[in-house]
């Protein structure tokens, strides 16, 4: 049936072109059939062909928004996963930590960054909207104690005289209501604004709740403007991430903690292997589960987690240990095949 | 020149003795008058440089860490982690995709609405509450705005955090100030303009179109630039409604996700390194450059519609 078909066919051809008066060279079934076979394999050729760069070359779009903290990884992150995928959209929006999981929690984006853990209220509207998701720490941060570079009188201070200085209600006005033998000189608050993780995360270790501070310091949102602030007032003391400090090593002294064992300096040393107690914090993406299952949004989560280490030091952060990335990895690709698998059934 | 004008009359009025004023307490308060406007003049001249100072001053500064960063890479790659590769093509594109969106939106609505305040509607209640209205929409701060086209636009329409939501929200940002300055030049048409051109036999419609719009048009022009000048730097509602930082692609369509300028360089501004903060000052010599560009061309079509006319 299907030669025949195919002889009535070039017999329709060939009478069709003798009609229209071209001159057609009368060829044999034989090279009619090669010709067919010919078009055939380029046909299949072609089509594997789009297979096989279907499969090398991700497409897709990946959404990342939240904290303006960790926003400097994912876009190195970004930066290098395009350079390797350049056919997938990756976009990075700053909408802070609490803004962001606004919007991962209204399904709009896939990835929320975050400086600080889920709050209970969010965990609680996630499980109401069904929305599953993954929390991956990508780096550690060490929250610095900084002083001005002309204070000689500050050589370190424990966790009990930071809680004492920035406890709500706390009656420290002078330096020398934290240590006795320091100047009579009044002492100058720098913190970063109530909307920061830097702030929850300070206030929750310092002073045991997240959110309770004394109020009556310089507060900006804009980490640059305490670095100024700090750096052009002799009697200044403030906190912020180990970024800013080791941008501005030159105007100012960072303050050894003691926890107890000794006064620690934060380095890039020991706030990776825990020393640097307990102003170190992790920094958090956020992966909604869902987003697993498509190729790309889990090609880049896998390729963040591969490389977070290295981009998080360019950036200014430190690297995890190298096994808590493994960790996370694992977790990604048992999460991930669970959700193909109920996307099958 | 006025100056040494009013300083001349100042003296003449003092001392000509031919002045026929009633003695010399007179002279007195006319001199008296004459050191206040002078005072005057003086105090607008200092505040008037004072504001051009301002300008020079920061595009000094801006100019003095930014310009080395200005050059063809900076204008063509997309932001990167590295300063030496970073640049604000996604950025440019942006700005620019989102002004002109604003301009095909915001201006037929906020001129066609003005013609139609000051030219056709009945001046009755309703009218004038929609005047005062529009009126005190144009002081309402730009991050309500933010809120209101995310609330709209992004959530209600479903536009998303698109081109079309961050256009449609600078328009409604703007409109207020295009209506407001397109009626304030409409009224400075002479009515006797309107009668001849009606005397003539042209309908209210032709008037309108061919004798009223065209004469208004460089005042409306004049208020349009200075809208779209403000849409062009605004901040808050962009990132209210959700524009991206990091974006390494051109947007395609109205319905693509975007950045603008003044995003990448508040994002610049707030990173620790110093070089980033360089970045910033060059992008706002590009944003800038940018504002300067369309007053130019602004003024270029304002003085041929003028000479036209």
């Amino acid at each position: 049936m299907f030669v025949g078909e195919n002889k009535s066919m070039k017999n329709t051809l060939i009478d069709n072109f003798i009609w229209k008066g071209i001159k057609m060279k009368k060829y044999s079934v034989a090279v009619y059939w090669a010709r067919c076979f010919t078009v055939f394999c380029g046909l299949l050729l072609s089509f594997s062909a789009v297979n096989v760069y279907a499969q090398t070359s991700l497409r897709g779009t990946v959404s990342v928004d939240g904290s303006s903290t960790v926003f400097p990884i994912s876009e190195a992150v970004a930066e290098e996963f395009l350079a390797v995928h350049p056919r997938v959209r990756v976009t990075v929006g700053v909408s802070g930590t609490g803004g962001g999981f606004k919007k991962f929690l209204a399904g709009e984006v896939d990835i929320n960054d975050a400086s600080r853990p889920i709050k209970d209220q969010e965990r609680q509207l996630a499980e109401q909207k069904g929305i599953d998701f993954l929390e991956l720490s990508v780096a550690f941060d060490g929250l610095s104690v900084v002083v001005n570079k002309d204070n000689d009188w500050v050589d370190s201070l424990t966790v009990t005289e930071l809680k004492k200085i920035w406890q709500p209600g706390s009656t420290v006005q002078l330096w020398s209501d934290v240590r006795g033998h320091w100047p009579n000189k009044e002492i100058d608050l720098y913190g970063p604004g109530t909307d920061s993780g830097t702030f929850d995360y300070f206030t929750d270790t310092i002073n045991g709740k997240s959110g309770r501070s004394r109020p009556d310091y310089t507060a900006s949102e804009d980490d640059n403007a305490l670095v100024r602030g700090v750096s052009g007032d002799v009697n200044a003391l403030g906190y912020f991430g180990f970024a800013y400090y080791s941008a501005n090593k030159d105007t100012l002294k960072i303050v050894p903690i003691d926890n107890g064992q000794g006064p620690v300096t934060p380095s890039a040393q020991t706030i990776n292997n825990g020393s640097y107690a307990p102003l170190s914090r992790p920094l958090y993406i956020y992966v909604r589960s869902a987003a697993l299952g498509r190729s790309e949004a889990k090609a880049f989560v896998q390729f963040y987690l591969e490389n977070a280490a290295q981009l998080a030091e360019e950036v200014g952060y430190i690297a995890m240990p190298d096994k808590l990335y493994q960790q996370a990895l694992e977790r990604i690709n048992s999460v991930s095949q669970r959700t193909v698998d109920i996307s099958v059934n | 020149m006025t100056r040494r004008a009013i300083n001349n009359q100042a003296g003449m009025g003092a001392s000509n003795p031919l002045n026929l004023q009633p003695g010399a307490q007179w002279a007195d308060c006319l001199s008296r008058r004459h050191r206040k406007a002078a005072v005057f003049s003086r105090v607008c001249f200092a505040v008037t440089w004072m504001a051009a100072a301002l300008l020079g001053l920061l595009f000094y500064q801006v100019s003095s860490d930014g310009l080395r960063w200005l050059d063809w890479q900076f204008l063509s790659s997309f932001p990167s982690r590295f300063p030496e590769r970073a640049g604000i093509k996604s950025a440019v594109v942006g700005t620019l995709y989102l002004i002109g969106l604003v301009i095909v939106i915001a201006i037929p609505i906020g001129v066609g609405a003005g013609l139609y305040l000051q030219e056709f509607a009945t001046k009755n209640r309703l009218s004038r509450l929609v005047e005062l209205n529009i009126a005190n929409l144009a002081g309402v701060p730009s991050i309500v705005y933010g809120i209101i086209g995310l609330a709209i636009f992004v959530r209600g329409f479903g536009l998303e955090r698109s081109l079309i939501s961050g256009a449609l929200t600078m328009s409604l940002l703007i409109m207020p100030m295009i209506i407001v300055v397109s009626r304030e030049a409409i009224k400075t048409v002479p009515l006797s303009t309107r009668h001849a051109a009606l005397a003539l036999g042209a309908t209210r419609w032709q008037t309108t179109w061919s004798h009223v719009l065209p004469t208004a048009f460089p005042g409306i022009l004049t208020g349009i630039i200075l809208a779209l000048s403000r849409a062009i730097g605004e901040t808050a509602p962009l990132i209210m409604i959700g524009a991206l930082t990091y974006v390494a692609f051109l947007p395609e369509g109205p319905m693509d996700s975007f950045t603008a300028l003044p995003i990448q360089i508040y994002n610049w501004v707030s990173r620790p390194q110093e070089e980033f903060h360089q970045l910033a000052a060059g992008a706002i010599i590009v944003l800038l450059g940018l504002l300067l560009l369309m007053n130019a061309t602004a003024i270029f079509i304002r003085y041929r519609a003028e000479t036209r006319l």
